[in-house]
């Protein structure tokens, strides 16, 4: 560090003061690049709702899964509560989400599966899911209905794009889960070395 | 001897001089552009004519140094808006996505690192204790138990030190409430980021360096244009998407969706949804620099 400042020292007031100036404001033009990529945004597709109320993000399916009448149209549907061990166990197994009181058919209609079912026995398409969620949670859905819970891309002054509950919660086990943080900024000892 | 054997005679310093003279007019003659900027007025007392030549010039400058079209933005701020920020605290998790979203938006140097925004780790028990906090925790998985994440920007202050301390008026606050700095007018005295509490501003200690495939080519005079060595740099709000709609950069990686952005002047906006109807605090609201930042508790 001594020695830096005594060589700025001795550059600034050389009687070249003149000509380093000019390298400096000339310094400023670096290697020449050449490339054509542009950078990531962070863009969403969104869906409008057939109502126009809230844009929404689509509803985060599994590959292959939706529609579900596909399979279901030709089963007999079995209202017993249950544990399932056949199909849909992963969902089964993991199920955290007042699992003592409810199950799938608390929220899935019992005829229609390409449907939800409110408590009141309405039919819900996927991307209106919110509103199930709102239920129970009212006071989120009161927030994210007016940006303050929940992500939202788009304009902070117009068009929003709303992120629905599950694509950040997976609803049948809504606890958030933990992330992997990105990288600590650099150390001192790291500058240094 | 006489006159002409002496080393540090009057003729030989009058030819060196000379020697000088015609060297820097040369080389001025052949980087006329460098010198423009060099010589450059600040900012703020510019013609829109003067503005524009500049943009272009600067537009050109970049498209050849990175090798992709580049957009240097002007763009003034619009009446009746004011930007406010807030942050809930309830739901940060200190993923720092933020970090390098902002990194990635705002062209900050890769190497000599630049952040812009920092992330501090700090223990529930303490409560909001900076002298206990820590920005270089690494754990496999956040959030950590007993533990809330902080994070720490420009705070956009209504009552900036920085700009009041800077020798030259080569940052000040703009109408919608943005504290920019002009990189070509800046000294790089670096007293702004000694007034400033918040930590908020950064310093090129070196040539920035952001690979030409990574830079971001939409920008602003004012925000996230190439900067140089030997200037300070800070949180614009993104200020190249803020004034044309869009929000920050942070505000839309947020996996929690804790960032909260819009306009303070507009009663039905999320910002002043929050300022009414959450608890809501400011840093070091001792010092009296009242933040436009806003942390809260959505829970």
């Amino acid at each position: 560090m001594k020695d830096y400042i005594r060589t700025k020292f001795k550059i600034e007031f050389s009687p070249y003061l003149l000509i380093w100036v000019i390298a400096v404001g000339c310094s400023n033009t670096g290697d020449l690049y050449v490339t054509d990529q542009t950078p990531v945004k962070f863009e969403v597709n969104s869906t409008i709702l057939q109502s126009g109320e809230i844009a929404v993000t689509p509803p985060p399916f599994s590959d292959g899964i939706f529609p579900c009448n596909d399979c279901h149209s030709s089963q007999k549907p079995n209202p017993e509560r249950r544990k399932l061990i056949e199909f849909h166990d992963d969902v089964s197994d993991m199920f955290n989400h007042d699992s003592q009181n409810r199950w799938c058919l608390d929220c899935h209609d019992v005829n229609n599966r390409d449907s939800l079912r409110l408590a009141s026995g309405k039919l819900l398409d996927f991307k209106e899911s919110y509103k199930l969620c709102g239920q129970c949670h009212g006071d989120k859905l009161r927030d994210w209905k007016v940006g303050v819970h929940g992500r939202r891309t788009g304009e902070w002054n117009g068009i929003k794009q709303y992120y629905l509950c599950v694509s950040c919660h997976n609803p049948h086990s809504p606890k958030f889960q933990p992330l992997k943080p990105e990288a600590p900024p650099v150390t001192l000892d790291e500058i240094t070395n | 001897m006489n006159n002409q054997d002496k080393p540090n005679s009057r003729r030989n310093f009058l030819k060196n001089v000379a020697i000088v003279a015609g060297g820097s007019i040369a080389l001025s003659s052949c980087r006329s552009q460098a010198m423009k900027e060099f010589l450059q007025k600040n900012f703020r007392t510019l013609t829109k004519k003067e503005k524009n030549e500049i943009v272009k010039n600067l537009e050109l400058k970049y498209s050849a140094k990175y090798g992709k079209e580049f957009h240097v933005s002007d763009e003034t701020a619009a009446d009746g808006i004011e930007f406010g920020y807030a942050l809930d605290l309830s739901r940060c998790i200190g993923c720092r996505r933020c970090v390098y979203a902002c990194v990635e938006e705002n062209n900050q140097s890769r190497d000599p690192q630049i952040h812009w925004i920092q992330v501090l780790q700090m223990e529930k028990d303490k409560g909001i204790d900076f002298a206990h906090s820590d920005v270089h925790y690494n754990p496999e998985l956040v959030p950590e138990e007993g533990h809330f994440y902080l994070p720490v920007q420009c705070q956009q202050c209504r009552n900036p030190q920085c700009t009041t301390v800077c020798p030259v008026k080569a940052t000040w606050q703009e109408p919608d409430g943005i504290v920019v700095v002009d990189y070509n007018w800046c000294i790089g005295c670096r007293y702004c980021m000694a007034a400033c509490p918040y930590g908020a501003r950064h310093f090129n200690w070196a040539e920035p360096n952001v690979p030409a495939e990574e830079i971001n080519p939409e920008t602003h005079y004012l925000g996230n244009r190439p900067r140089i060595k030997g200037v300070v740099e800070k949180c614009t709000f993104c200020i190249q998407r803020v004034r044309k709609g869009k929000y920050p950069s942070c505000v839309e990686v947020c996996p929690v969706g804790a960032r909260k952005f819009g306009n303070l002047l507009d009663p039905n906006s999320e910002i002043r949804y929050i300022l009414e109807n959450k608890r809501v605090l400011v840093l070091k609201q001792e010092l009296n620099t009242q933040p436009r930042f806003y942390y809260f508790f959505g829970v």
